[in-house]
């Protein structure tokens, strides 16, 4: 299901082709092919900031193959091998669930149900028809304690529920701006709920 | 229980700062040209008698694998590569350590890559730990400030610099030679075996992959010695590591505990109980998705730590324990491990590429009774023609977990089998 316009062409504007020099520059001299990756990152970035939809149009990939002297087909099964890199607009907010065992076993499917509710998302890879959210299924997202855990873009919402997830996501849908990462029950990071048992010195600092 | 003093990650939790003030309160780069100053061999001769296994998951001895790198130069540098594409279900420890304690884990670098003559190190962390990178970058740059990274680097008279690569979503990155292939702008597609990393790695030179839990205890090692960490654990299994206890428990957390603890312990006294109480306990993969699962008579007297549960044909892994009580469908929490090796497989080779979708649809039959005790058989038959047969070991790990449910579970997964008659013929093209 291809139904978006590719745009014809693709510049790295300013931020983009500062951030894209620095990368190239991490690697050892006739590396820089090891760029690719967060050339891909960057442009995503770009078209976020500037279309509010992160994703690498096809331009893009060309732009930085030319960049890095690599063929563009070299680009293009980087793009499609990799699941970060979006090849079609997603909506402004990227509800990404984890439902993998350790996210389904804590609940995930109540909050895949509630980011349907919300959204009016009927299914996994569509947009809402107002193109605030695109609801993605993902594989373990490394925070297992914190199950079950919703990544809207680059952020982890951790401990969810029903209640939790429709409350964050009706924010999002009232305007509100992305809430802080982190457990939506106020946990201390991977430390018990309650009862810790290991570090009990420790004076809690705020970071 | 393990002493508070005896944890190598005092701010696990990120109750402390994770700044470089706070980390050098800590105890991290005390010391370290000292220890630099001690050489190659001696270092790699400590971290050797620590006994210190690579905490990634296979538990290969850390000071071993070091030793492997060539003492001299041919021409090509050497290089240390750091994974932390943590992406194993149910692993969420090396998050912490970037997190709350970047510091350890770029001071590990800074020590390891002298041992093996290395002046450079990236860091592979996954794409999706986003926030985690910003913060580990911070570091990095706080520690290039302070001179602790660069140009004689801590006043060691040893050059070194740290890159960090971001991955973008693939568990495979997480094989090593998969993830040397994606740090080289490539798809993550594992190599063949030999030439090594060692050998023949980051761009065709001398590399040497660790996890970052094993990178981030060898300066406390080289601190408080090898005779500290040895004396922890159990006799080849020594120190401490990071256990996720996840799922159906009251308090599910991260914890530091010694090698061989019981898993019993672990689940109770850490992680507040098996949801309802010990007998509400039905099964614990005790090592992250790929490792096989235990039933609740083999959870009674298990002790975790590497020797102990490859005994009874499971494995520690990367120290991810996830629980499930007697509500839990475990044929289905396989089924959806299936389905995440069927989506995970690189498609390289033709066992994994079609074998793992074919395991998850069978297992998926089996979850809503339409599979018979004939299919069954089969599928147990067909695990055996994956593992085994695969350039690296996600085959193996993708039919690991089947053949734990059918060791663990048999009478469980036999009463799904019916009389069904599947109507059209089994094999498929892969999805």
């Amino acid at each position: 299901m291809n139904t978006h316009t590719e745009p014809t062409d693709f510049v790295f504007d300013e931020i983009a082709q500062a951030a894209a020099t620095k990368a190239i520059a991490r690697y050892p001299a006739g590396k820089q092919a090891s760029a690719v990756m967060a050339l891909l990152d960057i442009a995503q970035r770009q078209m976020e900031r500037l279309t509010g939809s992160a994703w690498v149009p096809r331009a893009a990939m060309d732009v930085i193959a030319q960049l890095l002297g690599i063929a563009s087909v070299r680009v293009y099964e980087m793009a499609t091998f990799y699941t970060m890199y979006n090849t079609k607009p997603v909506g402004k907010f990227h509800l990404q669930v984890c439902t993998t065992t350790p996210c389904w076993l804590r609940g995930s499917d109540e909050v895949v149900a509630s980011c349907k509710k919300v959204s009016g998302i009927e299914d996994f890879g569509q947009t809402s028809a107002d193109g605030l959210f695109t609801m993605t299924e993902v594989e373990c997202l490394g925070g297992c304690v914190n199950a079950p855990i919703l990544q809207i873009n680059d952020n982890y919402y951790e401990d969810l529920d029903a209640t939790r997830t429709e409350a964050l996501l009706n924010g999002l849908k009232s305007g509100a701006p992305l809430p802080p990462a982190g457990s939506s029950i106020g946990r201390q990071a991977s430390a018990p709920v309650t009862n810790q048992t290991a570090l009990l010195n420790n004076a809690k600092l705020v970071e | 229980m393990l002493n508070d003093a005896d944890r190598i990650y005092q701010n696990l939790y990120g109750q402390q700062d994770w700044r470089l003030s706070a980390a050098r309160a800590r105890g991290d780069w005390n010391g370290t040209a000292d220890i630099l100053a001690r050489g190659r061999d001696a270092i790699i001769e400590e971290v050797k008698a620590s006994g210190m296994r690579g905490r990634g998951g296979a538990g290969f001895p850390t000071g071993m694998k070091w030793s492997f790198m060539p003492k001299q130069s041919d021409g090509r540098p050497s290089y240390l590569v750091v994974n932390a594409d943590e992406s194993e279900p149910g692993t969420c420890k090396d998050r912490d350590i970037i997190r709350h304690e970047p510091q350890k884990l770029i001071e590990g670098c800074l020590i390891a890559a002298f041992a093996m003559g290395a002046h450079t190190a990236f860091i592979y962390i996954r794409g999706e730990y986003y926030n985690e990178a910003a913060r580990l970058q911070a570091a990095i740059e706080e520690a290039y400030e302070a001179g602790l990274l660069g140009q004689n680097a801590a006043g060691s008279g040893w050059d070194f610099d740290l890159v960090l690569h971001r991955g973008a979503g693939a568990y495979i990155c997480g094989e090593e030679s998969a993830l040397l292939e994606s740090l080289e702008g490539k798809k993550g597609m594992p190599r063949m075996k030999p030439p090594f990393p060692a050998a023949m790695g980051l761009y065709g030179c001398p590399t040497t992959v660790n996890n970052v839990e094993s990178i981030a205890g060898v300066p406390t090692i080289l601190r408080r010695g090898a005779a500290w960490f040895a004396a922890l654990g159990r006799p080849k299994n020594t120190g401490t590591k990071i256990f996720c206890i996840s799922g159906h428990v009251n308090r599910p957390c991260n914890v530091e505990e010694e090698l061989g603890i019981p898993l019993k312990d672990l689940i109770e006294k850490h992680a507040g109980g098996v949801r309802g109480g010990w007998d509400n306990l039905q099964a614990v993969i005790p090592g992250g998705a790929s490792m096989p699962i235990l039933n609740k008579e083999m959870c009674e007297t298990q002790l975790m730590d590497f020797d102990s549960l490859a005994a009874v044909r499971s494995g520690l892994g990367s120290g991810a324990v996830i629980v499930m009580d007697k509500s839990a469908d475990v044929v289905k929490a396989i089924w959806r491990l299936s389905k995440f090796f069927k989506h995970e497989s690189c498609g390289q080779c033709t066992p994994c590429r079609e074998g793992t979708g074919w395991m998850m649809r069978m297992m998926d039959r089996i979850v809503q009774g339409k599979a018979s005790m004939a299919d069954i058989a089969l599928m147990e038959q067909v695990t055996t023609q994956v593992a085994g047969h695969t350039i690296c070991a996600f085959g193996d790990a993708a039919a690991w977990p089947i053949q734990g449910l059918m060791r663990a579970f048999r009478p469980l997964v036999e009463q799904r089998a019916t009389d069904y008659k599947p109507p059209q013929p089994l094999a498929q093209a892969a999805e």
